[in-house]
């Protein structure tokens, strides 16, 4: 299938929704309307919002703030994720310690950290930054992790032949190990870290994407809800698109598996 | 015992590698020993080019790992140059039978990094690298990850990261496995090419006889594991520098072929039965 059909089937199916969406909310079908505007608007009403929103301007202040929260989410909870994947990998005595904890750590879901977040953190960035790191984390972490443990025992004895010191394996085997196992799970790190952001928003705060969408649903404004939606989807789908650009970067060496699926 | 009719003639010298009734036994996950090598006792002088045969299975590459400093033999000694090896041999360069290249590192970074390693500025160790990956045919390939190289350009890459490093001693796990017939013939043309510029001492294994005949000075025979042994001792009567597929040709050669054989045959179909095929 050429690039060109397969857009525009791609195309099609959002058209068909869509008028099916427009056609069962609009008219009376055997005396029913199957799609009442109250509960599910319509197409233009939802098109409409998001174009306002966008001709006045006002939700630019909570895309931005949303792609802060995410970002520094991401940066942060990568780096710690980083850190200590690796020191626990090196240090089997620290990593048999702490494996029960770092395994009831990650058990818990993250929505009942928000209020104790916000409790400590205040309704501002931090709170839902605090959040997205719990996510970033561990996945991160259990990447790194992995990565370190995966070296190819041959690549590892082949290094040491070749003359590497202890430092000089961490930076070039160790880490690029590490490093391709991290970048391997971009995509779901990323999405986690905006994950975290919006439901933070969600939970408690004065702006962002999950506050307009909070707001909305507060309201009964369900156009509110279904733009705040749609708006979320296209920003993920746009920061997905620049992760994809970036992995294809860095992940050169790698023979081509995941990637190319559309 | 007497060397290759024109390996030089140090006999003064200590052995590049002496390995002294090394015996190797592995711990099993179900807490018994599996004793691989029982007992192999083996000296390579230096300059030299011993070829070991053996059955599948038998312990070529663990005899290899031995020297390479990476086991320690459960019993026995294994000496370099005349001291007794500690940890990693230093000395040693090692082409390992399975792919051992670093994914992440084009073919050139990889052959490079040895010397960066060692303190050579990283241009003048990628001018080098390239000069070498030349020298091997596969000059143009430089930028090229390890995935997108053929097995056999992948082996030479291999060879050249080890050989850029000017080992004195070269330590080679069926190098030329997995090539066909006559991409081994013109790798071991070019192996020979490489060592007689400098003859290093070499530990080559292989399960192909006659490349054992036709590269080396001297060949040892293993026997079957579990427990193997060296079972086998021969001098190679062939004048150097050879080429591969002439010397084939020679009545010597086929006279050598046809005695090792004897003695190795009953040995690879009991490793074939023992080790179940690999
Ligand atoms: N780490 C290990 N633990 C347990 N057994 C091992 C280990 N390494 C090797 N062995 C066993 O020791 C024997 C010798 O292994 P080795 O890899 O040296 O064989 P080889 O002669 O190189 O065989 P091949 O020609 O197939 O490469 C085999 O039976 C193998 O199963
Ligand atoms: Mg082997």
């Amino acid at each position: 299938m050429s690039r060109g059909t397969l857009l525009a089937l791609q195309i099609l199916v959002a058209v068909v929704c869509i008028a099916f969406w427009h056609i069962f909310a609009t008219y009376t079908i055997g005396g029913v309307k199957l799609l009442p505007p109250f509960f599910f608007s319509t197409p233009f009403e939802v098109a409409s919002r998001i174009v306002r929103w966008f001709v006045e301007g006002t939700i630019w202040k909570h895309l931005w703030i949303t792609l802060v929260e995410a970002m520094l989410a991401f940066v942060v909870g990568s780096l710690a994720g980083v850190l200590i994947g690796f020191w626990f990998a090196r240090k089997p005595m620290i990593n048999a310690v702490f494996d029960p904890y770092v395994k009831m750590l990650n058990a818990l879901p993250r929505v009942v950290l928000a209020p104790i977040f916000a409790l400590w953190f205040g309704l501002g960035i931090a709170s839902k930054v605090a959040l997205g790191v719990t996510l970033v984390f561990f996945i991160v972490f259990f990447n790194v992790y992995q990565g370190v443990k995966e070296v190819s025992p041959t690549v590892l004895a082949n290094a040491r032949m070749l003359g590497m010191s202890e430092r000089q394996l961490m930076r070039h085997v160790y880490w690029p190990s590490a490093l391709s196992w991290m970048f391997s799970s971009l995509h779901t790190s990323v999405g986690f870290a905006v994950v975290g952001a919006v439901v933070g928003e969600y939970l408690g705060s004065a702006a962002g994407l999950g506050y307009i969408i909070q707001q909305a649903e507060g309201v009964f404004d369900v156009a509110g809800v279904f733009a705040g939606m749609f708006v979320l989807a296209v920003f993920v789908i746009l920061i997905d698109m620049i992760v994809t650009v970036i992995e294809k970067r860095l992940l050169v060496w790698r023979p081509v598996a995941s990637m190319d699926a559309r | 015992m007497a060397a290759g009719s024109s390996a030089p003639a140090v006999s003064t010298a200590a052995p590049a590698v002496s390995l002294n009734d090394v015996q190797v036994s592995f711990r099993l996950a179900d807490d018994t020993t599996y004793t691989a090598v029982q007992r192999a006792t083996l000296d390579v002088a230096d300059g030299e080019f011993v070829a070991i045969v053996g059955p599948t299975g038998c312990g070529k590459s663990t005899l290899l790992n031995v020297a390479a400093g990476l086991i320690a033999p459960s019993n026995g000694t294994a000496t370099i140059f005349g001291a007794p090896l500690a940890g990693l041999n230093r000395q040693a360069g090692y082409l390992f039978q399975a792919d051992a290249l670093f994914p992440w590192k084009t073919a050139a970074e990889n052959v490079a990094i040895g010397l960066e390693i060692a303190g050579t500025p990283k241009a003048q160790a990628r001018e080098r690298a390239t000069t070498w990956l030349g020298r091997v045919g596969i000059g143009g390939f430089g930028n090229r990850y390890p995935h997108m190289l053929s097995g056999g350009q992948r082996k030479r890459v291999g060879l050249v990261q080890v050989l850029i490093r000017d080992p004195k001693i070269l330590l080679m796990d069926e190098p030329f496995g997995p090539l066909d017939a006559q991409t081994r013939q013109i790798m071991g043309n070019l192996l020979l090419d490489l060592w007689s510029a400098d003859r290093k001492a070499v530990l080559f294994v292989t399960h192909d006889l006659e490349e054992a005949i036709a590269l080396s000075d001297r060949v040892v025979i293993m026997s079957a594991g579990p427990a193997a042994r060296i079972i086998g001792n021969w001098t190679v009567p062939l004048a150097r520098p050879r080429d591969i597929g002439e010397v084939k040709l020679e009545r010597a050669f086929h006279e050598l072929h046809r005695e090792i054989w004897e003695a190795l045959k009953d040995e690879v179909m009991k490793g074939y039965q023992q080790t179940g095929g690999g």
